[in-house]
């Protein structure tokens, strides 16, 4: 999702407010990052600069942090974020292929996001619910016992 | 102080508390193998090349982060940790880049060394490698991520020495590199391109950028005229790449080499040193008489200066408009030089030999040159100078002393102190104060601006009138000072700042030392001690006192700051955006 520039104004109000609140706490920094994440979606140059300044500390290792954890991303999210497992059982069931169509149908590898910046793909690990093997989740929505040939006409719904 | 007491190998040793088990191994001459740890810079514990074995502890213990404690008994050669040591480095070598012959450290690695060391003769955990991505856009330093064995010690110079912060850790697992954010290159970076990541580094992750083939390409063109300038910290530096002691000085024996490499002329940036001091000199008295900006701040160091436009741009105002000096000879040579021998500019070029990898940034900046010619057309650090010394089969050390070119090749010993923090005060202050008080100054050494303290200060007193002066080594020290004249703690009139720690005598074109030479030998000393003999071996000492800088203000320039002066030897500078 792309921000406009007032919703963006907003989040950085938002994250000045909170890094004044707790930028004199223990191990401040991860939170900080989290709370950037929420509010953005991801954690640009500029908001990592942002936060490396409030810190005093190098962008460097706001840098360091957000590309050692998987939960951070840097690159902005798409309108839908899709994920298909990977976990052992979905894989055994032929997630493969799933997410194989997936890339195919929307042009665009795992870990991306399309260039229309509707859809983020994600290969995810295990979420969870193996019965209904192989899985997909379209943000809140799972798709289970998916063979290849289901995947256009979910993502028809999101287009 | 509390002292402890432990053995170590069964030797005695008693050291102060808080020392670690390194430190108190060294004491007594027991060498334990290092890798990460660089003294005053990088003690992290994370190579596991230190480990010891300690009584009643469990695991083997790193002894660069260890502590001392009493009672303590230490083991560091058994057959455990030779085995223990040996397997650490060979999974280290799984995934480097082993093109030892064609590395720029083959012979000076640590890690090279300490294969011989510890006796690795095969590799057995040979791997996947960590892919060559060679980031070379930065004009300064080359990083070569296949060669780097995440010791950290880089990134601790730039981030904890520099608070440049340009370079850190990134990712996880193997995929973990050093670099900068956003996998940017170092040329999109803060960087100053001060190269102490390099003299930090144990292998051949990092390297200056080479200009050895663009020299070689000019001195094999008949067309060109090629003049050459050895800086003042160059002197003390380059007898080491020949096996000789730190802190030796070749004045002598580099004119001689530099002639034998087949240089047209052998000028000295000394002699654009006591050009400096007149610009900056009279600079400074303008600006003192006239109400002008102070404090007023030396530009002498490009990493400095890119340090000040990046971090500290309100400072602009205050930088020394003179052209740092080995820019400055430039300039004069393809002006002053050429017209007086009838040479075109155009087939002049100038070849600055510095300890600096920040003078090959410098170098390009657009506003150093005239008539569209570069002031300088290429630099070398002295290792680069040493590998063309080398290359040329010069037996350097049995070299007989020569001396420079005349003219611009004469010097004063207030021009050699530049090469060593607090040296560019020292030499103004000994000009400032006889033009001022138009008396002469006997006692020429100002004790207090030497020293490697990150900061100095001192009152002047000048017929009455108090100077204050400060100097800072290394950014970090100076973004200390800065800030504290930025809150008006602190008032000063005239501070010098170099961007390497110690000075130009530890720049980041300096020959290299080991980590375990650094554990006995502080370079930043024993090269200022060189360089503070090589002043008190002149006979004239004070750059006013330079004949033939007397001869080009009269032939040429009429006086410091004059018109000319500025077109010529002054610049400018622009504010700079992190990224």
């Amino acid at each position: 999702m792309s921000l406009t520039n007032e919703q963006k104004e907003q989040n950085y109000a938002a994250l000045n407010a909170f890094i004044e609140e707790h930028k004199n706490d223990r191990g401040p920094l991860m939170k900080i990052m989290q709370k950037a994440q929420d509010l953005f979606g991801y954690l640009s140059l500029e908001t990592q600069t942002l936060i490396a300044d409030a810190l005093h500390v190098p962008v460097t290792e706001v840098y360091g942090v957000a590309t050692f954890y998987a939960q951070f991303s840097l690159q902005p999210k798409g309108e839908h974020v899709l994920g298909v497992c990977t976990g052992t059982a979905c894989y055994v069931k032929g997630s493969a292929a799933v997410l194989e169509e997936v890339e195919r149908e929307l042009n665009c590898k795992s870990g991306h996001t399309t260039e229309d910046g509707k859809f983020t793909i994600q290969a995810t690990r295990c979420l969870g619910c193996c019965g209904l093997a192989p899985v997909m989740v379209i943000d809140e929505q799972v798709y289970g016992r998916l063979v290849p040939a289901d995947v256009a006409g979910i993502l028809d719904k999101y287009r | 102080m509390n002292m402890i007491n432990l053995t170590i190998d069964g030797v005695k040793v008693t050291v102060p508390a808080g020392s670690t088990v390194l430190e108190a191994a060294k004491s007594v001459n027991i060498n334990i193998p290092t890798l990460c740890y660089l003294k005053d810079v990088n003690q992290i514990g994370a190579c596991r090349m230190c480990l010891v074995e300690i009584k009643g502890a469990r695991a083997l213990a790193a002894a660069c982060v260890m502590p001392v404690s009493e009672g303590m008994e230490v083991h560091t050669n058994t057959a455990k940790l030779r085995e223990a040591r040996r397997v650490n480095l060979e999974l280290l070598l799984s995934n480097h880049n082993r093109e030892c012959t064609s590395c720029v450290r083959s012979g000076k690695c640590e890690l090279q060394e300490l294969c011989h060391q510890l006796g690795v003769d095969e590799y057995p955990y040979d791997g996947k490698k960590t892919e060559s991505e060679i980031d070379e856009l930065s004009p300064s330093i080359v990083r070569d991520n296949s060669k780097c064995i995440l010791c950290r010690r880089c990134v601790a110079a730039c981030n904890d020495i520099q608070k440049i912060g340009a370079i850190g850790v990134a990712n996880r697992g193997f995929a973990t590199r050093v670099g900068c954010v956003f996998d940017k290159s170092l040329a999109e970076s803060p960087c100053i391109n001060c190269g102490q990541c390099i003299i930090s580094c144990p292998v051949g992750a990092l390297h200056e950028k080479d200009s050895t083939a663009d020299v070689w390409a000019a001195l094999n063109d008949p067309d060109k005229y090629v003049i050459v300038q050895p800086a003042p910290a160059v002197r003390v530096g380059l007898g080491e790449e020949f096996g000789m002691p730190v802190g030796t000085r070749v004045t002598g024996k580099l004119a001689a080499a530099l002639r034998r490499l087949g240089f047209d002329k052998v000028f000295d940036t000394d002699f654009a040193a006591d050009l400096t001091i007149m610009e900056e000199g009279y600079e400074l008295l303008g600006r003192i008489q006239n109400g002008g900006v102070l404090p007023m701040i030396t530009s002498c160091s490009p990493g400095w200066i890119k340090y000040c436009e990046t971090f500290y741009p309100e400072f602009i105002p205050n930088l020394s408009s003179c052209k740092s000096p080995h820019e400055m000879l430039g300039a004069v040579i393809k002006s002053y030089f050429a017209e007086k021998n009838g040479i075109d500019p155009k087939k002049i070029f100038v070849v600055s030999v510095m300890p600096c990898t920040a003078k090959k940034f410098e170098r390009q900046r657009p506003e150093l040159g005239h008539d569209g010619l570069a002031d300088v057309d290429a630099v070398l650090t002295v290792r680069e100078l040493a590998r063309m010394i080398k290359a040329a089969g010069i037996d350097f050390v049995n070299l007989e002393d020569e001396e420079f070119d005349d003219v611009l090749g004469d010097s004063t010993g207030a021009a050699v102190i530049f090469g060593a923090t607090g040296g560019v005060m020292e030499a103004a202050l000994r000009t400032v104060y006889e033009v001022v008080t138009g008396k002469t100054l006997e006692k020429v050494d100002f004790h207090a601006t030497r020293g490697i303290d990150g900061i100095k200060e001192a009152e002047v007193d000048l017929n009455g009138k108090i100077v204050r002066i400060a100097i800072a080594n290394g950014t970090g020290n100076a973004s200390k000072l800065l800030d504290s004249v930025k809150s008006g703690e602190k008032q000063y009139d005239f501070i010098e700042i170099m961007g390497c720690p110690g000075g130009c005598v530890n720049g980041g074109g300096q020959p290299i030392l080991t980590a375990t030479q650094r554990m006995t030998i502080d370079p930043k000393v024993l090269r200022a001690k060189a360089i503070y003999d090589e002043d008190e071996a002149k006979t004239l000492r004070k750059s006013h006192e330079n004949p033939s800088i007397k001869k080009i203000y009269a032939e040429y320039f009429g006086e410091p700051n004059s018109h000319k002066a500025h077109e010529l030897l002054h610049t400018t500078y622009t504010p700079r955006k992190k990224y």
